[in-house]
């Protein structure tokens, strides 16, 4: 059981979505709902399971069907791998308890999807091979452009269509900069593309730089990176808020990628390929910071405003990873985490508070005080303590220390300004929100709605997310030093060539 | 042979990525599909071209890389199912919709400068 652990969060979610579809889930909606519920649970257990086991005995790979590494795909778990697959998993049972309020029944086959989605993530995190990585991505992508259409109108199959026109064209880049790097180093596994890639020499050389730089374009796109952001507003605000919180850690994956192929593959040892992506990362994420909050003082409705943040968010973890040292990578690890479980958090609440605002719904403008002022005022607070990067809570721990891991670099000095200005852009722009919609009413008396009061369901999912923040500040010490020995791990070359293809030898 | 699947490759690309610029769905879906017929062909090439050789070990004194082929398979599969989504998304969002534009709709002549 414990060998196989490796695979459970591939497999678990894989089976929850089938046995979601079949009956008797498929026919009685309490059933569905509970299944839905329990099996996302059971999914974040085997994943904390997991987590424990890589911290305890250090990282290990799975090789699927028994096929050894190079040859065969393999799963790699390590710390960085499993912290984020647990991530995910607990997004996803937040996402499926708060659609059980009602939801997932604005269309068909929500908590299917919703596992399938978990499945390419979680596949995505912790596959170790590149081809396998294209495939996830695949799986992931068609699960999200579904969960897209759910329950939408026509903006939203607007946003739909070309949010899928844009990711098609991303993974047809995606074959040719693999084939690329296939022709080039014989293998697709990527601790053996990292050992083969020190010996390249002559035009091989180019050609595997081409691949590399082609493999940055899409994970720019899928992370939304200036200037291949433009599609994440609209995306997001459009798709139901139940989904762009889920849809949160998706940018997460084209940001965990880079940091795998940039630091892995084209790493300290990969010869007169080492760091080659670092000086784009570096100006694309700032500009990605300044166009997200640029964007975050521009929108009209809270949604787009979380939209917003999510692009700022993405551009300071490039920025991070453009560093590549360990101390920034340990700071985007601790930065990563905060920022999904705060931006899911916003997506919810906007949700909650649109759904109590009747007309205006989320809408930045004068309308209807919402039914519960102390609870979502409340959890806006913290929520947007946390986002801006205010002490107490955990984004004031991520902001310093990724000023601190960028302080040595060269152009530091650059990204403290273009940083802490943009974080009082955000903290304009949120507060504004903030205190237009909880604070100036239009009290006319005039509709005889029913107040709308949260549903218990949607209340536990957003504290499960929003809890995520403070608890990252009582327990700081343990989740840093744990992001410090992931990050070391992610940097170690050789510990990870050994790993990978050690049983090989 | 190679100048040959090359420009084959090229011109399918140069097709591909004109047809996906252009502002209706219909030649954009054509686009993706042209785009990737190309990279299956480019995918099935990083193998290097070779005649006479089985993928299959033991058949032939010299053996073709049979990763490339597994390789094309998974992304025939995966493009089909993706081009499928693609079509019934854009029959849709032109019955939502009322036009088959990308953007949604069709831009005047006042606006031309903003499509």
């Amino acid at each position: 059981m414990i060998q196989h652990l490796t695979s459970l969060p591939v497999l678990l979610p894989m089976l929850a979505g089938v046995i979601l579809l079949m009956p008797p889930c498929g026919k009685n909606k309490q059933i569905r709902r509970f299944s839905s519920v329990a099996l996302s649970f059971i999914t974040l257990l085997a994943s904390v399971l997991l987590l424990v086991q890589v911290k305890e005995m250090g990282s290990t790979t799975y090789a699927i069907g028994d096929w050894q590494a190079p040859f065969g795909i393999v799963l790699f778990a390590d710390p960085l791998s499993t912290l984020l697959v647990s991530l995910t998993s607990l997004l996803g049972l937040t996402c499926a308890l708060y659609a059980c309020a009602g939801d997932d029944e604005k269309g068909s086959f929500y908590h299917p999807l919703l596992h399938f989605l978990v499945l390419g993530v979680n596949g995505a995190f912790l596959t170790g091979d590149a081809f396998n990585l294209f495939v996830f991505f695949e799986v992931l992508l068609i699960a999200s452009y579904s969960l897209l259409m759910h329950g939408g109108d026509k903006h939203n199959t607007r946003a739909a269509l070309q949010y899928v026109i844009m990711n098609l064209v991303g993974s047809a880049i995606f074959l040719i900069a693999l084939g690329i790097l296939y022709g080039v180093l014989g293998t697709l596994n990527m601790a053996d593309m990292a050992n083969k890639i020190t010996n390249l020499q002559g035009d091989d050389v180019y050609l595997a730089k081409i691949g590399g730089l082609l493999l940055l374009v899409v994970f720019a796109l899928k992370g939304a990176l200036l200037p291949l952001h433009l599609w994440l507003p609209n995306t997001y605000a459009t798709a139901m808020p139940v989904v762009a919180a889920l849809f949160a850690i998706m940018t997460k994956v084209g940001v965990y990628s880079m940091m795998r192929v940039y630091t892995l593959i084209f790493g300290d040892e990969a010869g007169e390929l080492s760091h080659m992506a670092q000086s784009w990362l570096w100006w694309l994420a700032l500009a990605t910071i300044v166009m997200g909050a640029i964007g975050v003082l521009a929108s009209k409705d809270m949604r787009k405003l979380v939209a917003n943040l999510v692009i700022v968010s993405v551009g300071t973890l490039v920025a991070l990873v453009a560093v590549q040292t360990e101390e920034a990578s340990a700071a985007a690890i601790f930065y990563l985490v905060h920022s999904t479980l705060v931006t899911a958090a916003l997506f919810l609440l906007a949700d909650m508070i649109g759904i109590q605002r009747g007309k205006v719904a989320d809408r930045i403008t004068i309308g209807r005080p919402v039914t519960q002022p102390i609870l979502l005022g409340g959890a806006f607070a913290i929520a947007a303590i946390t986002v801006i990067g205010m002490p107490p809570l955990s984004g004031f721990i991520g902001k310093v220390w990724l000023l601190r891991a960028t302080f040595e670099s060269e152009y530091g000095a650059i990204f403290w300004g273009l940083y802490l200005l943009a974080s009082l852009a955000l903290l304009v722009g949120i507060s504004k929100a903030g205190s237009t919609v909880f604070w100036h009413h239009q009290n006319k008396g005039q509709d005889n709605v029913e107040p709308v009061k949260a549903h218990k369901y949607q209340i536990s999912a957003l504290l499960i997310v929003l809890l995520g923040s403070p608890l990252m500040v009582i327990f700081a010490g343990n989740m840093s030093e744990y992001a410090i020995e992931a990050a070391k791990q992610l940097h170690d070359f050789s510990a990870n060539i050994s790993v990978v293809l050690g049983e090989a030898k | 042979m190679e100048i040959l699947y090359a420009s084959c490759v090229g011109l399918l690309v140069a097709c591909g990525v004109f047809l996906i610029l252009r502002s209706r769905t219909f030649p954009v879906v054509l686009g993706l599909t042209m785009l990737s017929y190309a990279v299956n062909l480019f995918l099935f090439a990083s193998g290097r071209l070779t005649l006479n050789k089985a993928a299959v070990l033991g058949y032939s004194s010299d053996y073709a890389d049979p990763l490339p082929q597994a390789l094309v398979l998974t992304a025939i599969v995966i493009g089909f199912a993706m081009t499928a989504f693609v079509v019934i998304l854009a029959i849709r969002g032109r019955a939502d919709l009322g036009n088959d534009h990308v953007n949604g709709q069709v831009p005047t002549n006042n606006n031309k400068g903003k499509a």
